[in-house]
Order: structure tokens, then sequence, then C-alpha cells
């Protein structure tokens, strides 16, 4: 399953993550931007592969800006953005 | 036991994660009035992994879905009801109808997921004047009500006037609340007060709901949970007599008699009955415990 149309979800504010989400051909594709990436970014880019195989998404771009966010946090807006994407909400 | 309750707003991580520090003994996640139309789909989610993957270690969680006439509320069930809250609030509450409309589809939801039937409680928030006036009929026509809310800023819009720090225009709504939850058996809580920045407003208000007979207090600020707390909780003059009357309750039951004096003023069944809940609330809170013979 794809993505049909460009999507985001969630904030820059503390404690939350941006994520926007964009139709492609050639697989999972993930550009972060983190202020943890250094401590955490394996483990945010491994939660958002981790809802896009949950979601069955096999393609997409997919740019996140986390502002600190809990992992359950990331999962939610990742979750959203998908869901936005599929124009299933 | 609730004596406070916070508001969080259903789309803010921030608050969200947080919402287990503020000492409230219940939170209550909004999807309603704090989300907007568009975020509503990206709260729902948001609520339904901090429910699921957040520990609020004892502190009990409320969900305030959007109202029965919106195209939201059903969606709001079937994404939260799995996590199993304690209650969900029912915003616009103005008929039994409306309960019995929401505690069918929550009954629904239940066995799809294999939860036990009446597992999830309800509480309508009255905030309509048809609502107040029905208030007893919906307290009363389902098992699964828990307690009434009352939401005082709809509805003194319904009432078409002004809302104040006093709260006269409330007055009749607030006794009509507790008299309705208390003969239905269930328990009752106040509308929050608004102004976050007045200490000494938020003392005087919850003062007032308790004295009026509320069982506790909503509140949209943390600043306010801390006051809600110690308005609702038992002085320690109350634990006292509390403890005084089960003493001299159990010196006449030794000596045969059915009734005793304290202090000059006869103990009867609903002093001894206020004095069990005192003591009951002061155990669970841990603020004193002691043999009643004593």
């Amino acid at each position: 399953m794809n993505i049909k149309k460009c999507a985001s979800a969630g904030t820059m504010e503390s404690s939350d993550v941006y994520v926007e989400i964009k139709p492609c051909d050639d697989g999972i594709k993930i550009e972060l931007e983190s202020v943890v990436e250094k401590q955490f970014g394996e483990q945010i880019k491994k939660a958002v592969t981790d809802v896009l195989d949950e979601t069955g998404i096999e393609n997409a771009d997919v740019r996140i800006v986390d502002r600190g966010a809990l992992e359950c946090v990331i999962r939610a807006r990742v979750e959203t953005a998908v869901l936005r994407g599929r124009e299933e909400i | 036991m609730r004596r406070s309750m916070l508001f969080l707003p259903g789309n803010n991580p921030n608050m969200l994660i947080n919402g287990n520090c503020f000492g409230a003994d219940a939170v209550i996640f909004d999807l309603e009035d704090a989300v907007s139309p568009q975020e509503k789909d990206a709260a729902r989610i948001l609520v339904r992994n901090t429910m699921r993957y957040m520990d609020f270690n004892g502190c009990e969680m409320i969900v305030r879905i959007n109202s029965i006439d919106t195209d939201y509320w059903k969606k709001d069930l079937d994404s939260l009801l799995p996590e199993k809250p304690a209650i969900i609030l029912l915003p616009k509450t103005c008929t039994p109808e409306d309960v019995l409309l929401a505690d069918e589809y929550m009954t629904q939801v239940e066995g799809k997921c294999g939860i036990e039937k009446g597992t999830v409680g309800l509480m309508p928030l009255i905030e309509t004047a048809l609502g107040v006036e029905n208030s007893y009929r919906i307290a009363s026509c389902s098992n699964r009500v828990k307690a009434l809310f009352l939401g005082a800023e709809d509805l003194t819009a319904d009432l078409q006037c002004k809302r104040t720090k006093e709260g006269r225009e409330i007055e009749y709504a607030r006794t009509r609340l507790v008299v309705a939850a208390r003969a239905a058996g269930v328990d009752v809580y106040d509308t929050p007060f608004t102004d976050v920045n007045d200490d000494a407003g938020i003392v005087e208000d919850a003062k007032t709901a308790k004295e009026l007979g509320f069982t506790g207090k909503a509140s949209i600020s943390p600043r306010h949970v801390e006051t809600i707390n110690a308005v609702f909780s038992p002085t320690q003059a109350e634990i006292d007599y509390a403890y005084e009357v089960m003493g001299a309750i159990t010196l006449a039951k030794q000596m045969g008699k059915g009734a005793i004096s304290l202090h000059g003023k006869m103990i009867d069944a609903p002093i001894v009955a206020r004095a069990e809940r005192t003591i009951s609330m002061a155990e669970a809170l841990g603020l004193d415990r002691r043999d009643i013979n004593e």
C-alpha cells in the first residue's frame, strides 16, 4: 500500500514531532532532523519504519523534525501522517 | 476516589506525557473543545498511544469524547475504548436517550474488543438548560453512569447570561445536580474555575462546591489541582471528630444504648455515616490511621 498524496502531522512544539510524508516509487527514504539525533537517531528512525511496516507502506519519502518527542508520540504522528496520506481519515 | 480531575488537551504531547505529574486523582484526555476539527484524527491516535504506552501510576484515566451530534464520537469510542479508560465523559448530555445511545454503542465496542460489558463507565456532562432539567433521569437511566459533571461555560451560554467568578448564575444548576446525583446514588463533579491566575478565587470556588455536596472538582490548569485536593480532603479537625463519633457510638453499643450524645449533640445514623466516610477517605489518603476504639 502506498501514499496517495503529500500529508503532514504534528507540530514544531516541544515534546512533539513534525512528520511530512510524500509519495515516491523507490522504497522508504527518511530524512531526520533532531536535537537528540546523535543519541537517539537510530531509535527514532526505527520507530518510524516500524509504523510504516505496520501500516503496509513500502514506498514513501518521510521528513521528520523532532522536538524531543517520546516514542509513543513519534509513532502517533507517523501513523496520522500515513492515514492522511492514504486519504483514510 | 476522585477529588480533582485535570483536563489535558488531546493534541498536546507536552501536557499529555506529563499529565500524571500534577497530583490530580484523575486526568481527562480531551478530544472535544481542546482539539480543532482538522486535528481530531491526530488527537485520537495521540491519546490512544499515550494511554497505551504511558504509566499513569494510579491516576485514573478519563476521556472526553466529542458529543453525539457530531461525526466524531463513534470514531472516538472505536479508538479509545479498547484502552479501557475508567470513564467516558459525554459532553452536551441533554436527555436520558443521549446516555442510552452512547451506552448501546459502548456495549457494541466492548463486545468487539472482548471487554466485559459495562467495564467503562459514563459521566454525562451537563451543560445545557435541558440537561439540568433532566439531570435525575440522566443520572439514573443506566448502570454505566457513575457521576454527573457540571459544565458551566456552555450552560451559561445556553442560559443567555454572563459567567462570573461569584457563580450566582449557576447556583441553581449546582444544587440541582447535587440533589439529582445523590438521589440516583452517583458522584457529582463541579465545573472548572477558569481564571488560572486567581489563587484566592479557586480556593473560594472549590470551598463553595464542597459545601454544596460535590464529590470533587475539575480543573483546566495544573495550578489548581493542589488547592482542589486540599479543599476536598478531610481536615484534621474533621478526622478527629469522626474518630470521636465512632468511639462514642462504640461505647453506646457496649452500654446497650441505641444513641449517645457527644459534646452535647445526639449522635445518630447520618452523623455516624458521615464519620465513616471521613475516616475511609482519610485512610485512603494516608492522612490519619488509628484504632477506632482508641
